[in-house]
């Protein structure tokens, strides 16, 4: 069995929390107590109706106000695989909540409200989807019971979808009519839309191949912490401790520290004490190498022959996520991994319009919630890799000194 | 690559051990809080994973209400002195005395609320910065929205609006003076997830665990075993019942529930076939209102 990790998104009201609802439910995955709890709660109890998007709406502000303010997490799993689901917010205010659950995402669902068609804030996820390069995108187009599942409404959106897709160049979409009030295409394949050819959600979520996801050729390995045990049995014992992030290592494979730039040899691998062979992402490991080099938390061992860029200027797509805006000039902490860096951002090329998609040249600041294209340079070289190419080692956050805030996911190009 | 893919049991242990190091990483006076129960027993296997042959970058800590169960706390010692880790407790009863803090009232009296108090001198006290939970998120539907690096003001308080944005595994343990850090490594664990895990690792439990006989009491369908610590009434329903605990907390607000699994494998069928959640089954304290687990981690509850 493994884990497919996938968050809804789309607008407000669009019915993300009441799709995760009626899926948890359809699939028995909800308790007794929790179904009593949530049915006291809802709103026109009398005619036997339960909300079932009080089910992630966990917090006193989001039942009272009907929305979801920050990310919920949920489970469940069928005979085929465990899901770990992210239930994001719509509202634009609460946009960077989303890209916390968007961030570790192997697939989004979009919906769209079949009654409103894709709107600014479908266009807004789908950029981030496309940015934080989600591999697997599923577009929901619910509340078909509104628009008395109608073909023709169905197959308007897809067309103006499939614009949005070409233009973000998102990969591996697939397309499905739901009512997530009824559970229609839910769990079960629906009778209310016998022209659509394709699978219920569920059975999609279960089958969407993620294995190749794993990138397995360009291995690295982020130093978190150095195991030193300094006893008398184990005096020499020196054990880089991290995880393998991607790709593969062997005992014997030659190895550079990045970035001070030195080599040695991998000459024992440990998982959870045990001597192994091989290791691979994601796995979290311990490696011993042959040579007493310098190597400290933040550095990263990769193959001898197969390097990251190790650089000091950055190119990079932002999101701005901090209350006060970013003006060129501002100084940061740039985290990647285990990796601390000072770093300033030195100039802002261009905002993205959201509705266009156009570039605004050389904007005076971005704004909370902005997508950015800026150049960043680092106080010390950092080793990374093209986000496109390899999410793992290619992602770092910006954080703000003074309040230590996180205000900026930083997707380097 | 068939051969170089991880069963969800591995990724979800890898990822767990990987926040341990973040912690190891990040902090310098972090704190790993252990009550003896399934969760943070998991806990302690999982850090034993991230940093052995090294000893732990941090001690174990746990908040004794007075109220454990003796079987938890025995355990508590056992494994603490079977690592060979340090181990701090700290009483509630002393904060109590202390602060001349007044105890609840009533048939189930419990310190639940109190032990927030010992919990946040005994931060004060060591200077811990980070201290390491057992909570996760399928546990709670507040708990279902807290970040795995859940920051607190000196007060312990938890504002769930003001969440810092958490992306990929990169976490920002950044705080300033005074403030800490509650770190949930098993968030995206499951309880059964627990008990394959168990299982698999043949991690050793608490006998509470499995199906015993044992004197309770019958209180709104939930069971509660009698002690000294609950008033009994003379109208109260009281009976020698076999139970096991799926949760193990303080014995004035944790109820047990009828069973006959005395090994992992039929408590494991008995979670599957089970239509309760472990919350609504166990715990006593949740019932009082909807909003009972997040106001009390806005002020400073684990
Ligand atoms: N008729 C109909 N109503 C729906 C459907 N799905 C959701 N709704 C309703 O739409 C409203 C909004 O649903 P939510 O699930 O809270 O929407 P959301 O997308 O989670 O909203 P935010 O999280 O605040 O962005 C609720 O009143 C739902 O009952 C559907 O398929 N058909
Ligand atoms: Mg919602």
């Amino acid at each position: 069995m493994d884990i497919l990790r996938f968050i809804t998104a789309g607008s407000v009201d669009d019915g993300k929390s009441t799709l995760i609802g009626r899926l948890l439910y359809d699939s028995k995955s909800i308790m007794i107590d929790q179904l009593e709890a949530i049915e006291k709660q809802s709103k026109n109890k009398e005619d036997g109706e339960i909300d079932l998007a009080l089910l992630t709406d966990g917090l006193r502000a989001e039942r009272e106000q009907g929305i979801t303010i920050d990310v919920a997490y949920k489970y469940f799993s069928t005979p085929k695989r465990k899901f770990i689901i992210a239930d994001a917010p719509g509202h634009t205010q609460y946009t960077r909540n989303m890209v916390t659950g968007a961030s570790n995402s192997d697939l989004a669902i979009i919906l769209v409200d079949a009654r409103n068609g894709v709107v600014e804030q479908t266009r807004r996820h789908s950029i981030i989807t496309s940015l934080l390069n989600i591999p697997h995108v599923v577009v929901a187009i619910n509340k078909m019971d509104l628009v008395n599942n109608s073909q023709d409404v169905y197959n308007n959106i897809v067309i103006d979808y499939a614009a949005v897709a070409i233009s973000l160049g998102l990969k591996d979409i697939t397309y499905i009519p739901i009512s997530a009030i009824n559970g229609d295409n839910i769990v079960e394949k629906s009778p209310a839309f016998p022209w659509y050819e394709g699978e219920s959600l569920l059975h999609i979520l279960e089958n969407v191949e993620v294995a190749n996801d794993i990138n397995y050729t360009d291995a690295r390995f982020p130093v978190q912490y150095v195991i030193r045990p300094q006893t008398e049995a184990l005096h020499d014992y020196r054990g880089y401790a991290g995880k393998v992030v991607s790709g593969i290592y062997r005992k014997g494979d030659k190895i550079t520290v990045q970035p001070s730039g030195l080599q040695s040899i991998i000459s024992a691998i440990e998982i959870g004490g045990k001597e192994v062979d091989e290791a691979f992402a994601p796995q979290s490991v311990v490696l011993h190498l042959s040579d007493d080099i310098d190597i400290s938390r933040g550095d990263v061992i990769v193959q001898s022959d197969n390097q990251p860029s190790v650089e000091n200027e950055l190119d990079v797509l932002l999101c701005w996520m901090g209350n006060k805006p970013l003006i060129a000039g501002n100084k940061y902490l740039l985290q990647i991994n285990s990796r601390i860096t000072r770093a300033v951002v030195k100039e802002i090329e261009y905002k993205l319009d959201v509705n266009s998609l156009l570039e605004e040249p050389a904007p005076e600041q971005a704004a909370l919630n902005d997508i950015v294209k800026v150049k960043i340079k680092t106080a010390s070289p950092v080793p990374f890799d093209s986000y496109k190419k390899l999410r793992v080692n290619g992602g770092a956050i910006l954080i703000d000194e003074t309040s230590n805030v996180t205000v900026g996911a930083c997707m380097i190009q | 690559m068939s051969q170089h893919r991880l069963d969800y049991l591995d990724q979800l242990e890898s990822e767990s051990i990987h926040i341990f190091r973040e912690v190891a990483g990040q902090f310098e006076r972090p704190a790993l809080l252990f009550s003896g129960g399934k969760d943070s027993i998991v806990l302690v296997h999982l850090a034993l994973k991230a940093f052995r042959p090294g000893k732990f970058p941090f001690p174990l800590v746990h908040i004794d209400t007075g109220h454990n169960f003796q079987e938890a706390l025995d355990f508590r010692d056992h494994l603490a002195n079977a690592i060979g880790e340090k181990l701090i407790v700290r009483n509630v009863v002393d904060t109590i005395k202390e602060k001349n803090l007044t105890e609840q009232k009533g048939k189930f009296a419990s310190r639940n609320a109190l032990q927030t108090y010992t919990l946040l001198d005994t931060i004060e006290e060591f200077k811990f910065d980070a201290c390491i939970g057992g909570a996760r998120r399928d546990e709670e539907k507040a708990r279902a929205k807290e970040r795995i690096f859940s920051v607190r003001d000196e007060f312990g308080q938890w504002d769930p609006k003001l969440q810092r944005p958490e992306l990929w595994n990169t976490y920002n343990g950044r705080i300033h003076k005074g403030e800490n850090v509650r770190v949930f490594p098993i968030s995206n664990w499951t309880e059964l997830d627990i008990w394959n895990y168990i299982k698999r690792n043949e991690i050793e439990l608490p006998s509470i665990y499995f199906a015993h006989n044992r004197e309770v009491l019958e209180w709104q369908g939930q069971l509660v075993a009698t002690s000294e610590f609950i008033k009994l009434d003379e109208a109260d329903k009281v009976s020698v019942k076999k139970v096991r605990y799926r949760t193990v907390g303080d014995m004035t607000c944790t109820a047990a529930v009828e069973s006959t699994a005395s090994n992992i494998d039929d408590i494991i069928k008995e979670i599957i076939a089970t239509k309760t959640s472990e919350r609504g089954e166990t715990r006593i304290d949740d019932r009082v209102s909807e909003a009972a687990m997040e106001d009390r981690k806005k002020n400073g509850y684990f």
